[in-house]
Formats: structure tokens, sequence, C-alpha cells
């Protein structure tokens, strides 16, 4: 079932070829064949609960129903609402309305997995079990932790989430309703012009391309208004680069350019005065100062508390301090909790936190437990990757993919380049993202 | 992204849709159908016909590029490398066929053509 584990790359011709045929047959067999061949599910008694049912949660309940019979399979969350996070970002480019973001979490738990509406207080990993606030405990035999991160706000002296949408300040991620009040500012400054700051936290984070296309649909909204020369952008980036892949960041550095973006390196935000409508960073040569008309904050990222403050957390190294799952890179199972997973968001490894890595770390990680289970082994493999629709206007954005090793691995070599600006990728953004995911949170894609 | 299954697209195909997707599908293969059954009927293209339902397919064409730039936000403008034409062009294809399926169907049906360019056929 799973074909994720041979890296694409070569020539570009032949390649081209070969994706040609791939999909033409694939359509074609679409056509012609009624169903998939999926393995017998194994037979089991095992308890398993799922912490989470975000992206990454949804998609591990739908797989393990498909995988395994006779299991009891417990997915623990009290959100009623699901968030399409990918959706936040036309929200905010005042495309779409806040309700295309959100759906209900139970339109998706599969009917043979119990959903306990409650939230994970307490991770007992020497126990077994967890324990939700309001006290019940969940005993496991197999542990998938999906619980997302958080967003800590409170981590920027003066930034509140209730700001968000009011004195120019908007920020992306705080939810649908946030996005669409982003928009609003973003709009009211496009229509006055300034100075408008962006940029991004130095913690791990979710999707780390966002602020850069929320930078460059701004710039698109001024263009279209008439209104660029009126306005002043800037990015704060929290290092010497634009993105962690080195190819990607050269590549935003000229678009940048060209955009007349200016960037701010080695500037991470520590505080934010409303008031003043200033915001402070932090750079190598100390505090630094710049007033703003709009800001799009992104607060530091960690791992929820229940998380933090569990013995699943990396004990030493750059992801301690902020809590993230201690997981083996390629196959997402814990390092000393050897009946433990943990996917999506809150997992401890190198690249990005996305619906993308979601949709490749959650089969991987299945595939894993239920050899497990079922005393087998799972050559299964999780590259790191992942991909990032990068907009850089309304209309054209460039289909960013990469694995662990910084390695570009676009989907269609020599048919839509990663480097480039297209209209195809914008499509497929707008078109057939969502549908993929909802179909990912299905266990079908 | 990252591999071609045939049942993934089926699904993300099903998602975009939704409720519309099998009615679009049963549409389709219908009409099809349909243009296929004239054709045995008659035993002939109808040229005078087939030129009409051409030119209503021209228009089809630029009709499906209008549809698919509007429910994208998008312009003209952002068509970009070779790739961006080739899908334009094949969305400006695809409307065509259609169109012109679609109207030498409802062409015969309003009996235009029919019979009355039969006997030059011969």
């Amino acid at each position: 079932m799973s074909r994720f584990l041979t890296p694409q790359g070569g020539g570009p011709g032949g390649l081209a070829r070969r994706q040609i045929l791939k999909l033409g047959g694939a359509l074609a067999a679409a056509a012609l064949v009624g169903g998939r061949a999926v393995a017998a599910p194994v037979d089991t008694k095992a308890r398993i609960v799922i912490a989470g049912a975000g992206a990454a949660g949804l998609a591990a309940a739908s797989r393990l129903a498909q995988r395994v019979s006779g299991a009891t399979i417990t997915l623990v969350d009290a959100r009623r609402d699901h968030y399409y996070q990918p959706g936040f970002t036309l929200i905010a480019a005042g495309l779409k309305p806040p309700s295309y973001a959100v759906s209900k979490t139970g339109a998706y738990v599969p009917r043979s997995v119990e959903w306990i509406e409650e939230a994970v207080a307490e991770f007992d990993p020497v126990g077994n079990k967890v324990v939700t606030d309001s006290g019940r405990a969940v005993p496991y035999d197999f542990l998938v932790v999906a619980t997302g991160l958080e967003l800590n706000y409170g981590a920027i002296a003066g930034m509140d989430r209730a700001l968000i949408g009011r004195s120019g300040i908007g920020s992306v991620y705080a939810g649908p309703d946030q996005a669409a009040a982003t928009y609003e500012e973003m709009s009211r400054f496009a229509d006055t012009g300034g100075v408008a700051l962006f940029g991004r936290p130095a913690t791990e984070m979710k999707c780390a391309g966002a602020p850069l296309k929320y930078t460059f649909i701004t710039d698109d909204t001024l263009r279209q208004r008439g209104m660029r020369s009126k306005a002043e952008l800037i990015y704060a980036a929290q290092n010497q680069t634009l993105f962690s892949v080195p190819i990607v960041s050269e590549k935003v550095r000229m678009l940048f350019q060209d955009r007349g973006v200016k960037v701010a390196y080695d500037h991470v935000i520590t505080a934010i005065d409303p008031g003043r409508k200033v915001a402070t960073y932090a750079t190598p040569k100390g505090p630094v100062e710049f007033g703003y008309d709009f800001i799009n904050v992104i607060p530091p990222m960690r791992a929820p508390d229940a998380v933090r403050k569990s013995p699943l957390p990396w004990a030493s190294g750059s992801w301690a301090a902020d809590g993230w799952m201690e997981v083996d890179r390629s196959t997402l199972q814990h390092k000393r909790f050897q009946n433990v997973f943990g996917v999506g968001d809150v997992a401890g490894v190198p690249k990005g936190k996305t619906a993308a890595s979601v949709k490749w770390q959650v089969p991987v990680a299945v595939d894993h437990l239920i050899a497990n289970l079922s005393g087998g082994t799972s050559k299964a493999v999780y590259t790191g990757y992942t991909s990032c629709p990068l907009i850089t206007r309304i209309g054209q954005a460039m289909l960013v993919e990469f694995d662990y090793e910084n390695n570009l691995t676009p989907s269609f070599p020599g048919l839509i380049a990663p480097l480039e600006e297209l209209w195809i990728s914008w499509v497929m953004k707008e078109i057939a993202l969502k549908p993929t995911y909802i179909a990912m949170l299905r266990g079908m894609a | 992204m990252k591999e071609l299954d045939p049942m993934v697209f089926l699904a993300v195909f099903q998602e975009i849709f939704g409720l519309f997707f099998w009615p679009l599908v049963a549409f389709v293969v219908l009409g099809l159908l349909a243009f296929l059954a004239i054709l045995m009927r008659e035993r002939s293209i109808d040229p005078r016909r087939l030129v009409w339902s051409e030119l209503v397919g021209l228009g089809g064409g630029f009709v499906g590029i209008w549809f698919m730039m509007a429910i994208t936000s998008s312009r003209i403008e952002d068509l970009g490398g070779p790739i961006d034409w080739l899908l334009a062009t094949g969305i400006w294809a695809a409307g065509a066929v259609e169109a012109t399926i679609a109207a030498y169907i409802v062409l015969y049906l309003l009996g235009f053509g029919h019979r009355t360019m039969a006997p030059l056929m011969r």
C-alpha cells in the first residue's frame, strides 16, 4: 500500500514523460478498477487511544479503523468544531468566509471509533493511561498522540488573542474568525498605506510558509488597489534565512527584492504596544522598535500543556524546552515508550508541521503500530516529506515540496516547477487541497 | 500529492463535487451515449449541425476558462509558465468538446439539420 519510500529525483525529461504516463495510467485505472486492494484487517483486542481529533488524530482514527478489527479505538478531544487550517490564509486574503474552514469533528469519526468529548489533561506513559480533564482515566495498549500545538501569544509582552482585529493587529493562525478579522485590518491598511510588519517566531511552527504567503498577499492587495507606493512592507526573519530549505529561502529573497519587501534578519518579536502601534524585536544588537500600521503577529509555538508536563517530550536538545515529543523521525514511534506514537504538530521532528506532513506521517505511524501489535515488522519510513503551496500573489503560487534533507521532492517533476510562480499551483491550492485534506481525514488519501 | 493513486484521485474528485459527483458523471456518460445513439441512428455526422455545434463549442471553451478563473479568483495575467498555458488550453478544449456535443444533441432534438441535409451526404 505504501509507496512513499521512493524519493523522486533525476533528469527532468524522462521523469516528466513517465509522470504523464503514470498520471494517464492512474486515471485509466481509476475508471476501470472498482476498489483498492486492501490488506485484510488485523484481528486484535488491543485498546488504542488517540489523543487529539485534529487532522492527524482523525486521519489516524480512520486509518486504524480500516486496518484493525476487534480493537477498541478511542479518540479523546473536547473540540466539536474541526478547523481546516490551510484555509486560514485564504480567509485572511478575503477570498473565503470563515465558514470555509469550519466543519464538525463528528463528521469524520469512523463508526467503530469511540469519541470521548473531553480534553486530555494528563499523559501517563508509564502507567499506560491518559486522564481527561474530568478525571476519567483511559487505559491503553497503544497510544497515538496528536494533540497539535499551542499558540503561545502570552510569550509576546502586551499581546493578547483578543487584540486580533483591532488597532492594525492581525494573526492568521488563531482561528477562522481571527483570520477574517486579520483581513479586515489588512484591507484597511491597503486603503491607507503606511508600514506593515510580518515575521515569524524563533520556535518550531506550523506551516513556516504562511508568514511569507501573507506578506505576498498583502503586497498583491496593495498593488491591486494602486497603493503599493504608499506602503512599506518589512519582513522580520528569526535568523539569517527566510525559509529552512536554502534553495527556497534564496528564491523568496529574490521575490522579496522584486516586490520591494524589506527584510530585517535576526529579528524576533518580543513585545507589542497596541496603543503606540510599536513592536519590539530582540536582535543580536539588542532590542529594536518598529512602528506599524498593520502587523501580522505569529506567536511562539510549543507543545500543549499536558504533553509538555508529561514524560513524552525530548529531555534535551533544541526541542526540549517547548515540549515536542521525542519520536523517531522515520517511524514516529516514541524513543522511550515503544507503544506510543506522535504524529502531526506535536511530533518533535525537523521540518514541516503541515497537513501534508500529516498525510505522510500517519500511514507510517499506523503501519508501525500495527506491526507492533501483531508481532510483525514494518519497513514504512517517513522521509520528512512536506509541501507548501507558497502563494506569491492572488492567482499564483510555488508548489514547494521538500524532505528532511532539504531536497526538493516535486510530485510532478518536469511538469510543475517547484520554484516557479504558477497559476496551476494556485489552482491546486484553491480547488484540490481541501478535498484532498478531507479525503485524508476519512483515510481515503 | 507525492504519489498518484487512482483511488485517491477518485476520492478527491468526490470531495470536490460532493453530492454532484455521481450526477455529473451520469450526465457526462448519458451525453456521450446520446451522441453515439444519434450517430448510429443517422449513420453519419450531419455537417450543418456539426458546424453550428462547433461554433457553440468555440464559445464553450472560453466559458470553461472564465468559469475556472471565477471559481479560483484568478485573472488571465496569472498564467505564468508553459504548464499554465497547457492547463488553460486543456480547460478550453474540454469546454469546447463538451459544449459541441451538448449543442449537437440539442440541435438534433430541435430537428435542426435532421434529414434536410441527409440527401446531400449520399
